[in-house]
């Protein structure tokens, strides 16, 4: 799978992060970190913003993260109709701050900020891939 | 350095569909903001056209627009920040008289959404978020507010109600406001009972696309005494930015962009909050409001829900807030808003607001955001 294939609609084919689709593949969800001066990235970026060095490592966010906020959107923009409702949600990780989707395993109901998740890759439709939150 | 002044304020009638064409739309605020000033379109130095891109099919719209408003062969450019372009466009104008490279310029905003179905609209929208990281989610701007909202209630404890408060008195104003797109009062329990469009937000608690223009005249101290008798001066400016990506974010309870821009602002006039007489705050959705009183010092964080309890953003109020309806009411042409945030307090400096004229008005702000938080613009203006 190539960058094309990230996420339900993609509007980029070419980034230099684009790794992070065949780590998806592999199973694992990645951020970057500075080899220079130790900045951590989500989303993964190749270029140290800080130092301005271009020499990064991959690394894995493993482990639970703390929900700060989420959403429950019922109105999709074009190429998403078909897809809500879908949650939107931002995730505290230990070194970095992940915004994507919740599982659609978990209720509306029983979605608080605060609760603990975890980060996983998952196939969509159509020969796609992304990552989404599951509860701990 | 002379002051800079702003003479002469217009915008169309915003509405769902207008009928006409973008050039068209401009000339109807074009002609507002000329209306009693003893000056000509020869008179006018530069144009500035905002508009956030890709909602029409004209590329570089500073050229048909400059045409048909006759402000060729004098220079024109087009200045982006998405919904807060024509705050944009005035700052940049702004500098352009103070550096004395011209004395009078036009800011005109514009956007015509009606070419676009709802959803075409959403997705250009979604595409103002991060393309390659968050846009794939399928991100929107309500989306975006909500994520706030949610943060803002785990936070503070605000509850839907309050939220729908804003929306109440904004939509009282609205119905007096004639070049508003909705001009129906809603009750609280008709926005509570909306349908939901990106929890926690409601129909009613989101602003509407429109088709609207706008626009601002501003000259330098001495051509401004000269052209008009009631100039409104230009005291404060800020702006300031956040990152595109919402998990870039540090804060989801109220917004850097304008906690930054509001503070240089301030700076810049010389005056803190307790000093605004009446504000334009960027209402795009009722918890923008909401952060908006505690962005801007009008009330500390979390507890701008108590202003809209007590109705001190109403006429008579502390510090009146949007009584023209704001953004929820007159609906939200992108590049358009600013101006007409402007119009507004320029109207209520001048004393010519009517009914909902808020009295011996002096010093008025406005706090105009661009994207989910990406761009903050807050101008401050003393009669
Ligand atoms: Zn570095």
């Amino acid at each position: 799978m190539s960058f094309e294939n990230f996420g339900i609609v993609s509007f980029t084919a070419e980034t230099k992060a684009s790794d992070f689709v065949s780590y998806l593949e592999k199973g694992q969800v990645m951020a970057t970190r500075c080899r220079k001066c130790g900045t951590n990235y989500f989303p993964p970026r190749m270029d140290c913003s800080k130092c301005l060095s271009s020499d990064v490592e991959w690394f894995e966010i493993k482990g639970e993260g703390k929900l700060v906020t989420y959403t429950v959107v019922n109105y999709g923009p074009t190429g998403f109709e078909n897809d809500a409702p879908y949650t939107l949600a931002i995730v505290d990780f230990d070194k970095v701050r992940v915004f994507g989707r919740l599982s659609k395993g978990i209720k509306e109901g029983d979605i608080k900020p605060g609760m603990k998740l975890k980060v996983l890759p998952v196939r969509l439709p159509g020969d796609r891939i992304g990552y989404e939150f599951q509860r701990v | 350095m002379q002051d800079v002044a702003i003479v002469g304020v217009g915008q169309s009638v915003f509405s769902r569909k207008c009928g006409v064409s973008i050039r068209e739309l401009c000339f109807e605020a074009y002609t507002e903001a000329m209306e009693g000033l003893d000056i000509t379109n020869n008179g006018i130095d530069a144009s500035i056209i905002c508009s956030a891109p890709e909602y029409d099919k004209q590329r570089s719209p500073a050229g048909s627009i400059s045409e048909y408003l006759k402000l060729t062969p004098k220079p024109s450019f087009y200045v982006e920040t998405v919904c807060s372009s024509s705050s944009t466009g005035l700052r940049v104008g702004w500098s352009l008289i103070k550096a004395g490279l011209h004395k009078v310029v036009a800011v005109i905003g514009f956007q015509k959404m009606s070419d676009l179905t709802s959803r075409d609209a959403a997705e250009r929208m979604s595409r103002g978020g991060d393309i390659i990281w968050e846009s794939p989610f399928g991100i929107s701007m309500p989306a975006g507010y909500a994520m706030y909202a949610r943060a803002h209630m785990a936070k503070y404890g605000t509850t839907e109600e309050q939220l729908a408060k804003v929306r109440v008195k904004n939509s009282h104003y609205g119905a007096a406001n004639p070049k508003a797109t909705y001009r129906k009062e809603l009750s609280l329990e008709e926005i509570l009972g909306s349908e939901v469009i990106a929890s926690p937000l409601k129909k009613f608690d989101c602003c509407a696309n429109a088709d609207g223009a706008s626009c601002i005249i501003i000259a330098s101290r001495d051509i401004a005494k000269r052209i008009t008798n009631i100039p409104i001066w230009i005291i404060g400016l800020g702006a300031a930015t956040d990152t595109m990506t919402m998990s870039g974010r540090e804060s989801l309870t109220g917004l850097r962009c304008a906690q930054e821009a509001a503070k240089q602002a301030y700076k810049m006039a010389g005056v803190g909050p307790k000093d605004i007489d009446v504000a334009e705050v960027h209402d795009c959705f009722t918890i923008a409001e909401l952060m908006a009183y505690e962005d801007l010092g009008f009330a500390k964080p979390g507890e701008g829900v108590g202003l809209i309890e007590d109705k001190e953003t109403y006429v008579g109020g502390k510090i009146p807030v949007n009584v023209d309806g704001g953004l929820l009411s007159k609906g939200h042409p992108i590049g358009a808003t600013g101006g007409s945030q402007i119009r507004t307090i320029v109207k209520q400096l001048r004393g010519e607001a009517g009914e909902t004229q808020v009295k011996g008005a002096e010093i008025g702000l406005v706090h105009n955001i661009g994207g989910v938080g990406q761009y903050g613009n807050v101008t401050i203006l003393r009669r």
